[in-house]
């Protein structure tokens, strides 16, 4: 009795998985043809998506070449050694940019040191040393929200605090604090990923020798975190040296033709030249040419400082 | 002030913790020995972890963690004031689950403790090196790369650089957690006869997944569950004679 109730089992699971196989195999069938017909759909939405993307690449990149070749084409016959050596001058034959390139180089000299400073410190506090309590919260992220707000208004606070009530007028010290104000809360936000991105375990290795904070801070995060660090500042830099509203609002002279020595001279500097040469076209076209030359400079520099910033960011790929 | 001929090294009496509300260990009462591997089994979750990583302050660094009760360590409480958690964390080293070298040369990462303790002398750090390595059975595999970057060491060398690393301060004990579950079986098997050989120096507490290795290695055996302590005695003892039928059923491979 048992063997038989045994056979019967099987013959019915036998029955049950020939069944089973059938319909599978004409599932298997049903379901092939209809990938067939999707998937010559997605290859096509594939391709419309791909070309929709390169016609917004190439919206932007025939834009940036219209705007490159018509300040190139302007500049032709203006930037030559002459230009980059001599002062300013009302005159256009006989102005260049020297003085206004020394204004830019000491924007650069104090907004440097000012923003590494204070902003990777201000960093370090937020990221290692502050608890994570609502106050600490609150404060992070409202020096995210400090990063968008518009250059014009540090340019109203740079003159309050550092043109009026410092009397630093519109030295490049006045200036270069200005621009240090606008960039830090980027270069504090940027220093702020690099440092979290130091992977915890490495922190760990440094507490559990008997190292303090600032040891562990100084000896294993900083040096992974630096190159991080270094690209999001360079960058911020490069920003500060492009501003001109914050400038113009410091009330920065129209034509200067002093060049500056110290950082309490007043100055000028590339973007501002930009802008009050554009002004005056109408009344002086060669205005035009100058100031298409100032332009291919000042981009110049940008497009070596970003440069320097992304070699320094591969490296540090290669090395981690 | 502090004898550190002590028979015992760490007296546990009574530690509670608490990962926020919820409590992580229940009131613990453990005693290790000088010169003994005491290793930590459990199922997973079972606070032992956390245990090891109280022992010399480490879970500190987890916000919100809350403990009672006493961790006598040569007859000072370590959650004492005056404990100084850098110098406690100095006589007790510890090497972690996952091999975590510095991206640093070999050289730097075996004496990074002895340089930020202070040790300038460049020939007393280089014995330092050398011995260090010589006790973690690793100097004749780098000996001749000291100055290349430690992760260019296959994993289980990672871990006895780490191990090295943490010989380096030379401490009283070293804690283990999970040292070798990252690791195949013949870098295990490499780092338990290490552990062996350390013995007679340091104390040792190993965390550990594997019975066999609890085993093999230890000489006392402590056996966690849902953050008590459930039994702990002889590694002998507890493998073949259980007292608490949860013991058993954990190392017969009822649960767990």
């Amino acid at each position: 009795m048992s063997s038989d109730e045994k056979v019967y089992e099987l013959d019915y699971n036998k029955m049950n998985n020939q069944k089973s196989q059938t319909n599978n195999e004409k599932n298997e069938r049903k379901s092939v043809h209809i990938d067939q017909k999707r998937i010559d759909r997605r290859i096509l939405i594939n391709q419309i998506s791909g070309k929709v993307f390169f016609s917004s690449t190439l919206f932007a990149l025939l834009v940036l070449s219209i705007l490159l070749y018509r300040i190139f084409s302007q500049s032709i016959g203006w930037l030559d050694l002459h230009f980059l050596t001599s002062k300013l001058s009302i005159f256009p034959e006989k102005a260049g940019i020297y003085g206004v390139i020394i204004g830019s180089l000491g924007l650069m000299a104090v907004v440097i040191p000012v923003t590494l400073v204070l902003g990777v410190s201000t960093a370090i506090y937020l990221e290692e040393y502050a608890g994570k309590s609502r106050v600490q919260n609150l404060i992070k992220v409202n020096i995210s929200n400090l990063a968008s707000v518009p250059s014009v208004i540090f340019g109203l606070l740079g003159l309050a605090l550092f043109g009026r009530f410092f009397k630093l007028g519109s030295s490049i010290l006045a200036g270069g604090l200005t621009l240090s104000l606008l960039v830090l809360p980027i270069v504090v936000v940027s220093s702020q990923e690099a440092l979290k991105a130091v992977p915890g375990f490495l922190r760990e290795a440094s507490y559990a020798m008997g190292a303090s904070k600032w040891t562990t801070i100084r000896k294993v995060v900083l040096p992974v975190a630096i190159p991080g660090i270094l690209t999001g500042a360079i960058l911020s830099i490069s920003r500060a040296i492009g501003e001109t509203a914050p400038l113009v609002v410091l009330g920065i002279p129209a034509l200067l033709l002093k060049v500056p020595t110290n950082l309490m001279d007043d100055f000028t500097a590339l973007p501002i030249q930009i802008y009050y040469w554009t002004l005056d076209t109408v009344l002086t076209p060669e205005y035009a040419n100058l100031a298409a030359a100032t332009i291919v400079v000042l981009l110049i520099t940008l497009f070596l400082m970003n440069s320097i910033a992304i070699i320094i960011r591969n490296k540090s790929q290669k090395g981690f | 002030m502090t004898n550190y001929e002590n028979k015992i090294v760490y007296d546990v009496k009574g530690l509670n913790l608490w990962y926020g509300n919820d409590q992580a260990l229940k009131d613990i009462n453990i005693k290790i020995n000088k010169n003994e591997v005491t290793a930590i089994i459990g199922p997973s979750g079972c606070g032992k972890s956390t245990f090891i990583k109280t022992l010399n302050r480490m879970i500190e660094n987890i916000p919100g963690v809350r403990t009672t009760g006493e961790i006598m360590y040569h007859g000072i409480n370590i959650f004492d004031k005056t404990m100084r958690v850098e110098e406690l964390r100095t006589r007790v080293g510890m090497v972690f689950q996952k091999p975590n070298p510095f991206p640093k040369s070999i050289y730097e990462n075996v004496l990074y403790g002895p340089k930020i303790h202070g040790v300038k002398d460049k020939q007393m750090l280089q014995e330092i090196l050398e011995t260090s390595l010589k006790s973690a059975a690793l100097w004749d595999e780098v000996k001749d790369r000291l100055h290349d970057n430690a992760y260019g060491l296959s994993g289980g060398q990672q871990q006895r650089l780490c191990i090295a690393r943490a010989l380096a301060v030379q401490p009283d004990v070293i804690l283990m957690d999970e040292p070798t579950s990252a690791l195949d079986p013949i870098a295990t098997a490499k780092i338990e006869e290490l552990i062996d050989s350390l013995k007679s120096d340091y104390s040792i507490s190993i965390v550990t997944h594997s019975m066999q290795q609890a085993g093999r290695i230890s000489d006392k055996t402590a056996f966690f569950l849902m953050g008590e302590l459930v039994e702990f005695g002889n590694t002998e003892m507890i493998f073949s004679n259980p007292r608490d039928k949860r013991t058993e059923d954990y190392i017969t491979g009822r649960f767990g």
